[in-house]
């Protein structure tokens, strides 16, 4: 579902952040990605969004090397992909509703299928019953869990998460993973990056390490 | 994606047909959306965006003004022939009689339209009234006019050359003293006209720069304010065109209701004008009524007013909105 090959990314300032990293992440399987900060984590998940191109290697998602995927075609790739992230990224104007819609309303879904959508999505993650406040109301674990309903209401392929649990205590921490791994049995590929070794080491995933740009732990050959 | 899917196993026939559909029904929606949306954020501030909304107004109001009152310029003066008349001033020695007959004989000359005999008598008593020196005029023994035939050029008028040789063949008349030609005023009239038309045009281009320029930075700080939200959008599969519709709608309506405020003032002040103007136009004995914007004028204005915000607001998206990515 996702392969790297060889790929290296080096930023104009000069700084190697990924160096000749090659991995594969077979569908439906759920991966955590760890490493001190600064090891390229952020960047290898930057390179699947297409918010960088690699200087060298190739990056495939489904069988499509994101080589071809003009500027243009950017935010179509997107939309196969669901992120989390770290600050979860949300809308503070706008309801806890329509922060889980906006996937939706890009993609053009009729209002009574956003409904549904964002309903089931609310729902999945218990907070179906605070659809209409606004995120300032919620805890730093129940924003992430918005943030996590927005990144699956369309349903895609790929799941991604960059330092889902890292505001959270190791209570909500070990509840977010879970979520994931719940995500990954109804068939979403999922890519974890977190640097909460304890936590990650306990769920039964591969892990793979990264290391001052390189991947020491966990590749398997595409 | 999961959608075409289930349309593929339903009916593979018709199922380009259906996606299609479906990209003009989401297009359509999010159209309604970002218009209903952007006016609710301008309504949402009501003060700023009126401020902004009397700034463009004001600014199209002076030269949309300035063409309503060109326009009633225009419709009072074209009543008056240009270019002009001949006004010939008979020999004092011309009896009443003689005068009548060649103001008969003028009508048969090609280059004459119509005729008009102003009699000694006539002139005086007119002169009398207009001038204010009646009493001093009642004084006089002799009636010091002459009589006075105006000449008009044939309809649509003459040109330069032909109204000099019409000039010069009625000074050569036996009876004719003094041939005046009275262009001068209405050749001066009809050149401020045209300069005030082109005065109006560069004042209204200059100012409708002046909108693009205050409607492209209120939607570059409208984009500002809503970086965040632009990243969180791109992020998550929103395309240019997607990013781009609400402000692009913001400034229609920016233009828009600077339209009407516009419209508005003009119409303010046309109406504390009538009054002063139509008790002057009694004065003067003229039918004349002050001309408004009428509904065409008024939604032609709103065109524009349009058009200037889709345009300010697409030169500053296109400026600031691709910067912004995501990182």
């Amino acid at each position: 579902m996702i392969t790297f090959d060889r790929v290296s990314k080096r930023y104009p300032e000069g700084h190697d952040a990924l160096r000749e990293v090659s991995f594969h992440v077979e569908r439906n399987e759920m991966v955590f990605l760890t490493g001190h900060s600064g090891a390229g984590k952020s960047t290898l998940l930057k390179l699947i969004m297409l918010m960088e191109r690699p200087s060298r290697g190739q990056v495939l998602i489904n069988d499509q090397n994101l080589k071809d995927v003009s500027r243009r075609k950017i935010p179509h790739l997107r939309r196969q992909i669901g992120v989390v992230f770290q600050n979860h990224q949300l809308l503070f104007d706008r309801s806890i509703f329509a922060n889980v819609a906006l996937p939706l309303e890009i993609a053009g879904y009729q209002h009574r299928e956003i409904g549904r959508r964002v309903r089931a999505a609310l729902d999945k993650v218990g907070l179906l019953e605070r659809e209409g406040d606004l995120p300032v109301t919620l805890s730093g674990g129940e924003q992430q869990r918005v943030g996590i309903a927005r990144a699956v209401v369309n349903k895609p392929q790929v799941l991604l998460a960059d330092e889902p649990t890292g505001n959270l205590d190791p209570a909500l921490s070990s509840e977010i993973m879970h979520l994931f791994e719940a995500f990954n049995q109804v068939g979403v590929t999922v890519l974890v990056a977190s640097h909460d070794l304890s936590l990650i080491s306990r769920m039964q995933h591969r892990i793979m390490t990264l290391r001052g740009g390189n991947l020491i732990v966990g590749a398997s050959e595409p | 994606m999961k959608r075409r899917q289930t349309a593929e196993r339903r009916d593979g026939a018709s199922q380009s047909r259906t996606a299609w559909h479906a990209v003009l029904r989401s297009w359509v929606l999010h159209h309604q959306l970002s218009a209903t949306d952007s006016l609710h954020r301008l309504l949402g501030n009501p003060v700023s965006s009126l401020m902004t909304w009397f700034v463009i107004g004001i600014a199209l109001a002076m030269p949309v003004g300035m063409f309503v009152a060109l326009e009633n310029v225009r419709s009072v003066s074209a009543d008056w022939d240009s270019p002009a008349q001949v006004s010939l001033f008979l020999r004092p020695e011309i009896t009443l009689e003689a005068a009548q007959l060649l103001e008969q004989s003028l009508l048969q000359r090609p280059d004459v339209g119509a005729t008009r005999l102003i009699t000694r008598q006539a002139a005086l008593e007119e002169f009398q009234q207009l001038s204010g020196f009646g009493d001093v005029l009642a004084n006089l023994d002799d009636n010091p006019l002459p009589n006075l035939v105006v000449v008009s050029p044939p309809d649509g008028g003459l040109d330069g050359a032909a109204a000099e040789a019409m000039l010069a063949g009625l000074q050569a008349l036996p009876e004719v003293e003094n041939a005046i030609l009275d262009m001068e005023w209405v050749q001066r009239l009809n050149s401020l006209m045209q300069l005030s038309r082109r005065l109006v045009v560069s004042l209204g281009a200059l100012l409708s720069l002046g909108v693009l320029l205050v409607i492209g930075n209120t939607i570059r700080l409208a984009i500002e304010n809503r970086r965040q939200e632009i990243v969180i959008v791109k992020l998550v599969g929103g395309s240019d065109p997607f990013v781009r519709r609400p402000f692009l709608y913001t400034g229609i309506w920016y233009g828009f209701g600077g339209a009407l405020a516009s419209w508005l003032i003009i119409a303010v002040t046309l109406g504390w004008l009538r009054g002063p103007l139509s008790s002057l136009a009694v004065l003067y004995q003229s039918e004349f009524r002050l001309q408004g914007l009428g509904m065409e004028g008024g939604l032609a204005l709103l065109l524009l007013g349009g058009s200037l915000g889709l345009l300010g607001s697409w030169l500053a998206v296109a400026r600031h909105l691709r910067a912004i990515e995501p990182d």
